[in-house]
């Protein structure tokens, strides 16, 4: 079958591009109604349900009231920038969705649609430039508030986007040694073809890409940028309807890229276990795999696999998304500092180290000659280790010591309340 | 319950693990999060049941024919410690005592019950009410027919036989 071109290219990529902007919005807007309905359920409260069947309609009555809701400018912001901030920030967020595959290839009378907006050459690059830019529109609409929380906010989200970018990418530069591509279709091939998800031989690599990608997203335990209990709501502030709407937009789009990226990178994408869904472009035609000699295997896409592999995709992104609400209703945030020693006293060391370790495994396997099923599971065995290394490493607690636990015992006497006969160590059962 | 103390050790540093402490935490709000334990009333479909010494907003009792009970003898304003209570009183031909105006301005009232403790004939109550929002200030001032319209049951005064009301 082959590929699809010339007019109706461009009506289905139309097609796709309305679509997927849809769907994002709205899995946007309900990724909202899910984290304020799931926090309250893991806080033993109800949340919102009042607003249609079990609060479906929440997110249209909240984007409604923001919409009509006055804006409050500070009168002594600037205006330009001011207004600049929001878009800058929202822009980035949506169009990083477009170089996702979220479905096996669909065949139509027309020729054979790939699931991809935009299947560019330099896939996931695109998406690091692009979501890297988000941090101005946060760094522009802090400064431009005129305020000293913004402002503060702003600077501490630019810091921690610096820091974090950098583990961020050693962490992928391993899926990349694995894919030899960077463009995310690539790397799901490269998934279906060795029969590992890449989660599993590259494990740690996993771990620290959800780190990194959980300080990029600015989300607890990372929000830095908006701690409320130190900067009112950082640099949003100044904000309100509309405009503080798109940056909350932008941050759940954040959210839910970020989630089809580690579904992609490590889950395997839109890859059903097996090799029936499996599809992609070689050499003009869609191929399923390679046969003993070497001689590629004609693909045969179908609807239903399209529509099985997409479901695969949005459970595994689903479960991404579940996962940063999850945490972000358990662990509180980190010191500043703390943020900064783990990216640059962790983070980054390790995954350097990780990179030394799975290039030099990489090498050592091809010049063995083992390749296929007994390389993913190889490096699944490398893997293992060094992660139960790194969570050892970790779990010794030298890395992160609580600011009220002194070094040596207590500070000073304990203070005696009302009878003074009460010595230091009374009142430890209170019996 | 007594009141304890319990003090908690703080765990030497170098021998504490926040990992696993953190994945603790991740387990706990998992079990919250599949199974709830919510204690949440929902409050216009679900009503408290109030207790029945509740005091709120005032109801006057009314006579089989629908005349008030009350027979304007001044009790009520006189014992009133919030000065709440506006009442002139009228006599008719039989020289039965009765209310021209009666009004209580529920802004002022403090809810303590006296005048319906003190009443002789048992006019005016307070009540078991609390859903009485209004969207002007002058509707809070309650007239006689307002008193008599009310609805919902009066409070039950404190007996001292039974203190606890059972």
């Amino acid at each position: 079958m082959d590929p699809i071109a010339g007019v109706p290219l461009l009506v289905s990529t139309s097609l796709k591009i309305a679509i997927m902007f849809g769907v994002v919005m709205l899995t946007v807007a309900y990724t909202t109604l899910a984290e304020r309905r799931i926090s309250a359920f893991i806080q033993d409260r109800l949340g919102p349900n009042r607003v249609g069947p079990f609060g479906l309609l929440q997110p249209i009555a909240d984007g409604l009231k923001n919409l009509i809701k006055e804006e409050a400018d500070p009168g002594t912001a600037s205006k330009f920038y001011f207004l600049l901030g929001p878009v800058l920030a929202m822009g980035p967020a949506l169009v990083t969705f477009a170089v996702v595959p979220f479905a096996a290839p669909l065949p139509t009378p027309w020729g054979v649609v790939d699931m991809i907006i935009a299947d560019v050459p330099i896939g996931i690059l695109y998406i690091l430039a692009l979501s890297s830019l988000a941090v101005y529109g946060i760094v522009i609409g802090g400064w431009a508030s005129n305020n000293k929380y913004a402002f503060l906010g702003a600077l501490r989200a630019s810091a921690q986007m610096v820091s974090y970018e950098v583990p961020l990418g050693l962490s992928l530069i391993v899926v990349f040694m694995m894919a030899g591509n960077v463009t995310l279709t690539g790397i799901v091939w490269e998934q279906q073809q060795l029969g590992f998800w890449f989660a599993f031989p590259l494990s740690l690599g996993f771990i620290l890409f959800v780190v990194s990608a959980f300080a990029e997203t600015n989300r607890l335990p990372f929000d830095m940028s908006e701690a409320e209990s130190e900067l009112i709501t950082g640099f949003h502030t100044e904000y309100s309807a509309m405009k503080f709407s798109m940056f909350f937009i932008a941050e759940y789009a954040h959210m839910l890229t970020a989630s089809a990226l580690m579904a992609t990178l490590f889950f395997g994408g839109w890859d059903l276990p097996g090799t029936w869904d499996n599809a992609y472009w070689y050499q003009g035609e869609l191929i399923r795999g390679f046969d003993a000699s070497g001689a590629p295997m004609a693909a045969a896409p179908a609807v239903w696999k399209t529509l099985l592999t997409f479901a695969a995709f949005a459970a595994k992104t689903g479960f991404f998304l579940l996962l940063y609400i999850w945490v972000r209703w358990t662990v509180p945030r980190f010191r500043y500092d703390q943020v900064m020693e783990l990216g640059w006293k962790v983070m980054l060391p390790t995954a350097l180290a990780y990179l030394m370790v799975v290039s030099a495994t990489i090498l050592v396997l091809d010049q063995v000659g083992i390749s296929g099923f007994y390389f993913g599971l190889a490096l699944t065995g490398v893997s293992a280790i060094c992660t139960v290394a790194f969570v050892f490493f970790l779990d010794r607690g030298r890395i992160m010591v609580g600011a009220a636990a002194p070094r040596h015992g207590r500070v000073g006497p304990r203070p005696t309340f009302g009878r003074g006969a009460m010595s230091s160590e009374g009142a430890t059962t209170g019996d | 319950m007594p009141i304890t103390t319990k003090v908690i050790q703080r765990p030497e540093p170098g021998r504490v693990s926040y990992l696993r402490a953190a994945f603790k935490g991740m387990a706990l709000t998992l079990r919250h999060m599949v199974n709830p334990k919510t204690v949440t009333q929902q409050y216009p479909e679900e009503q408290t049941e109030l207790h029945p010494r509740w005091r709120g907003t005032h109801v006057m009792e009314v006579h089989a024919d629908g005349r008030p009970k009350c027979v304007a003898c001044g009790l009520c304003p006189t014992v009133c410690p919030a000065n709440c209570i506006r009442l002139v009183g009228g006599e008719d031909d039989q020289g039965n005592r009765y209310p021209i105006v009666f009004e209580i301005d529920e802004f002022r009232c403090i809810f303590c019950g006296m005048c319906q403790e003190v009443c002789p004939v048992e006019a005016i109550h307070v009540g078991r009410d609390f859903e009485n929002a209004e969207y002007t200030r002058d509707r809070f001032v309650y007239d006689l027919d307002r008193l008599m319209q009310q609805d919902h049951p009066s409070t039950l005064l404190w007996d001292p036989s039974d203190p606890k009301g059972e």
